[in-house]
């Protein structure tokens, strides 16, 4: 009988054959920490007794949620985890890099066929480049820390079949939203999305990790685009040699098996306060935004920056409106700078920030007040995500949110 | 004891907010507990109380505060249509029970509960409420008291070592 990537991942790391639906205590392959799930990861650690981190060359320690500090008990827990770094000899990227998940696959940390976990939900974005890759709470941190393996669920897949070429100003991010719309919140719990079919194919890194950055809100366990020769060129270049042959089986059993085709898709925009309550932007168009932020590990990547100016031309924002701009990474950072697109932004009235998380998550800068309305490139529109729970936010592709920001109220890109 | 009742797809942004995640204290972090979403529950809740939600309880983000606020407002059982998958392993390694009930909709907010973890029921307003088992091997991490007291037992990881 076929095996699925994912269970030929999990048997080749275990040296035995396992199943969908076995239990395994797997070995890490790498483990990163940063800023917010870290400090107590390290507590758990040495709660648990750990002296030694299980190798100190596979943790990966970056600050990204809280930076430069915002408050006095961030830059606690940041003098913290230096130290911890210190101690351990890990190498620290503190908050010189930029946002976790971005910064682990371009600097080719996660690769085909490696088991890798992070303390943070969209660890699961590490499957763009063929590794099995999930996110964790920091108590199984301190366990992986300590003991370089961890339990898992070896979990079943669904074969996630895209075909179709992208319309004029249509992206990967309203790809992943329309799935997430079909599929639910909880419709992929404890599963893998494995992403195949044409589109995906002929899909750049950039966008098969904003499609994989999203299967946690699907519940998904992980996803995973099978390497091609689009992954190993990509890899190529960050020092990775990937292995030739890792993909599923022909007669793999999966649990599902879902078609789309993105050739009539419209973009589609996640209506407050659930990210699989989606709609086609026409649905919504005209709804009036007081924030604007273009960014995070789900779209802060230079493909997406240069996907928002493209839109934006030379037209300025609507001065009603506060756009944030933050690239994802230092290197995507300057990428950008290089080739004008940063200061299309700048000229367009729009504040660019440096690598970070940012809005995103409601804890740095850039909060709503109630009432306020936020328009994001970012994956989670929860109540209070940004701010204050009286506010609202609502998630596009970095195209919807330029065309938005230009008009101050929610617009169809296509028309721009 | 009594429930508070919420629905589907409660998520950990509003168990615990993102601007508090530098507190780790859980008693400190219980004080913030549902702060955005239900105002009342961090004064009214006592100790022993039951959450009981419907589908996907503890989605969205890995913040381990979550069920240590939970735990340092009292609450030790949580019952659930479904849990989300991070906060169903962080639950059961923290030491708060996640248990999963398919009837979750007859119980209402405020009702008087009973929850006996051993014969696996709830009984709410003299109606029994059967919870299924946890999966085996997590049994061994709840019988140890959470994830720490079981990795300290540990000598050596058993690596590879394959169950259902
Ligand atoms: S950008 Fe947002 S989703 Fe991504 S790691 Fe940061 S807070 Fe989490």
């Amino acid at each position: 009988m076929g095996a699925t990537i994912v269970e030929k991942i999990f048997s080749s790391r275990c040296g035995k054959a396992v199943a969908a639906g076995e239990v395994v205590m797997a070995p890490i392959d790498r483990a990163m920490i940063h800023d917010i799930t870290g400090p107590l990861a390290i507590e758990k650690f040495k709660e648990m007794g750990g002296r030694k981190v299980f190798d100190r060359n596979r943790v990966v320690m970056l600050f990204d949620h809280q930076i430069p500090a915002d408050s006095i008990e961030a830059a606690q827990n940041h003098v913290f985890m230096r130290k911890f770094a210190e101690e351990q000899g890990i190498f620290n990227r503190d908050l010189r890099e930029g946002v976790c998940h971005q910064v682990v696959v371009e600097e080719g940390l996660a690769a085909p066929g490696e088991i890798v976990v992070g303390a943070d939900s969209h660890t699961c974005m590490y499957g763009a480049t063929g590794a099995f890759a999930t996110g964790i709470g920091s108590t199984d941190m301190g366990f992986a820390l300590k003991f370089g393996a961890l339990y898992f669920r070896v979990p079943d897949s669904i074969r996630i079949e895209v075909e179709g070429t992208f319309p004029r100003r249509v992206s990967p991010k309203d790809l992943i939203l329309a799935i997430t719309g079909d599929i639910g919140a909880d419709g992929a719990t404890y599963q893998t999305l494995e992403f195949t079919g044409n589109t995906v194919q002929n899909m750049d890194m950039a966008g098969r990790m904003t499609c994989c950055n999203m299967a946690i809100e699907m519940g998904a366990k992980a996803g995973i685009v099978p390497p091609d020769t689009v992954t190993r060129s990509y890899l190529a270049g960050r020092g990775v040699m990937a292995p030739l042959e890792i993909a599923s089986d022909p007669d793999a059993t999966y649990a599902e098996f879902k078609d789309y085709n993105v050739s009539t898709l419209e973009p589609q925009v996640a209506v407050p306060h659930n990210v699989d309550n989606v709609v086609p932007v026409g649905e919504v168009a005209g709804t009036p935004i007081d924030q604007v932020f273009i960014g995070s590990c789900t779209n802060g990547r230079f493909e997406d920056l240069a996907a928002a100016a493209e839109v934006a031309g030379t037209e300025t924002f609507d001065p009603k409106v506060r756009v944030i701009v933050i690239p994802a990474s230092r290197k995507e950072y300057l990428k950008a700078l290089k080739a004008g697109t940063i200061e299309r932004f700048v000229n367009a009235g729009a504040l660019v920030e440096a690598p970070c998380c940012g809005p995103c998550m409601g804890g740095a800068f850039g909060l709503l007040a109630p009432g306020e309305v936020s328009l994001s490139t970012s994956n989670r529109n929860f109540k209070g995500r940004q701010g204050s729970a009286e506010a609202k936010v609502y998630l596009c592709s970095p195209a919807t949110a330029a065309a938005s920001a230009i008009y101050g109220v929610i617009t169809d890109p296509r028309g721009v | 004891m009594k429930v508070w009742k919420f629905g589907d797809d409660v998520d950990t942004d509003a168990i615990i907010p993102g601007r508090f995640l530098t507190i780790y204290n859980p008693m400190e972090l219980a004080k913030h507990a549902f702060e955005g979403t239900r105002p009342e529950f961090a004064m009214g809740v006592a100790r022993g109380d039951v959450i009981v939600a419907g589908r996907n309880f503890g989605c969205g983000s890995s913040r381990e505060h979550a069920p240590i606020a939970l735990l340092g407002a009292g609450v030790q059982v949580v019952i659930a249509k479904s849990f989300a998958r991070i906060f169903y392993r962080n639950a059961i390694n923290t030491g708060l029970l996640p248990l999963v009930c398919a009837e979750t909709d007859g119980i209402h907010d405020m009702s008087e509960i009973e929850v006996n973890t051993l014969k696996r029921i709830a009984v709410v307003e003299g109606k029994t409420y059967h919870l299924e088992p946890v999966p085996a091997f997590l049994k061994e991490i709840i019988e140890a008291g959470g994830l720490v007291e079981y990795a300290k037992k540990l000598e050596e990881v058993p690596l590879c070592t394959v169950s259902r």
